[in-house]
């Protein structure tokens, strides 16, 4: 399928997350369970919108920004964390700087997610 | 609001919307009102938000897909803002 | 965790998990940390919320929602209620709705209802908990809204000739969820026994509860 009957529309404005519609394969029934660290990704979203640092529109601009190839290559969840990052770093939680040292210092930590994120009870 | 409404045929460049371009010029009938929203156009930008009437919106598939649809009188709802919206004369 | 046995992949629910949460720390798990860190550092979160966040996540699940339904099945008060305002009817019967603006849908003879949303992957998660893989992917968010019989057939389940198909695209606002039919053969069932027979795949409307043999 393409674009419905006598579209007015020039195709080349049509944004790739706007999909309805569009030809694609068979729906793919596989399913997973999310992990710890998708659930605190999907937990500090909540958290941070709900304090209004930011909306759920910002987080949704931010993932069509970064564009299908980041659809094909990331995760839900490896998506959520960059568009969650970038909202904050707009909001002003937190500067570039500190993301950078805070990065640096969690990967010396070790090798893996659970060498690298401190238990603090956090979930 | 009327009964009947075509969605703008509007493509704002590279901006976030929450209008699919599947319904975009397609005209549809309101199935119901929802009350007011703030404008999901100014919050994905930080922005202050007017708040706009929202509406849900009946689409034949016969109207959105034309002669490619599967069934014709099965149909599509939506929600759409009032701003993307076109009251259209009932001739009936 | 050792990769010697095929079995330790899979959650209690019987699902993989992500292959990645047990290998090399990757980008977005650092990405993760940092954030998450940094957050409670400047007094934005507490460990104590992000805790209590991921705990009233894992206790939303689609049974909370077949309650629901099965409550609509056997009260036609509430059903009304319902129909008219879904958020408080089923805040009513004590889920964990927030502010979530949620609609009913209901199928009956001539009417089958099934939801999408073709522009993200929004979904009624207080009801239904974390949406499954397929919500979020290309094919069911491209084709539902064009071609519903065959995605509907995909997933076993055929419509009859006579029955029209609602379609919704999530695409403000609202949250949809399917009231199916009650099946026929269920006459004097208590709402546990029924609400046994409502699967998350018959809310989001793409399966029917199935009548008992």
């Amino acid at each position: 399928m393409t674009d419905a009957p006598e579209s007015s529309l020039d195709p080349v404005l049509r944004q790739w997350h706007d999909m309805g519609g569009l030809p694609a394969g068979p729906v793919d029934p596989a399913e997973h369970d999310y992990a710890l660290w998708e659930k605190r990704v999907d937990a500090l979203m909540v958290l941070t919108t709900g304090k209004g640092l930011f909306t759920v529109d910002g987080l949704r601009r931010v993932l069509e920004d970064m564009g299908e190839e980041s659809f094909a290559a990331m995760t839900y969840y490896e998506r959520w964390i960059h568009a969650v990052n970038r909202n904050l770093i707009e909001a002003g939680a937190y500067t570039t700087e500190e993301l950078a040292r805070k990065l640096a210092e969690v990967r010396a930590r070790g090798e893996d997610y659970g060498a690298c994120s401190l238990d603090r009870g956090d979930g | 609001m009327a009964e009947r409404v075509r969605v703008r045929a509007w493509a704002p460049p590279g901006l976030h919307v929450r209008t699919p371009w599947y319904l975009r010029g397609r005209v549809g009938e309101i199935e119901r009102e929802l009350g007011l929203f703030a404008n999901p156009e100014q919050l994905a930008y930080g922005l202050p938000a007017r708040r706009l009437r929202l509406y849900r919106v009946r689409f034949t598939m016969a109207e959105l897909w034309g002669p490619r649809a599967e069934r014709p009188d099965d149909v599509l709802e939506a929600e759409i803002f009032e701003h993307w919206l076109e009251p259209l004369d009932d001739a009936s | 965790m050792p990769h010697d046995h095929p079995h330790e992949h899979l959650s209690p629910s019987g699902h993989p998990y992500r292959p990645d949460q047990d290998g090399p720390l990757t980008a977005a798990q650092a990405l993760e940390i940092a954030v998450r860190e940094l957050l409670i550092e400047k007094g934005v979160l507490t460990a104590r919320e992000i805790a209590d966040a991921i705990a009233r996540m894992d206790a939303r699940s689609p049974a909370a929602g077949a309650r629901v339904v099965a409550r609509a099945w056997t009260d036609p008060a509430f059903k009304a209620r319902l129909l008219a305002d879904a958020s408080a009817a089923a805040r009513e019967m004590g889920c964990d709705i927030d502010a979530l603006r949620l609609i009913a849908v209901e199928n009956d003879e001539t009417t089958h209802n099934v939801v999408v949303c073709t522009l993200c992957s929004c979904y009624p998660r207080n009801l239904l908990g974390l949406p499954p893989d397929w919500y979020k992917q290309r094919a069911y968010r491209s084709r539902v809204v064009a071609e519903p019989r065959k995605v509907l057939a995909e997933f076993g389940l055929e419509l009859p000739a006579h029955v029209r198909i609602r379609v919704h695209d999530s695409t403000a606002d609202m949250r949809y969820f399917v009231l199916p039919a009650r099946p026929a053969g269920t006459e004097g069932w208590d709402e546990e026994r029924l609400a046994a027979l409502v699967t998350r795949d018959c809310m989001i409307g793409v399966a029917v509860p199935q009548a008992p043999k």
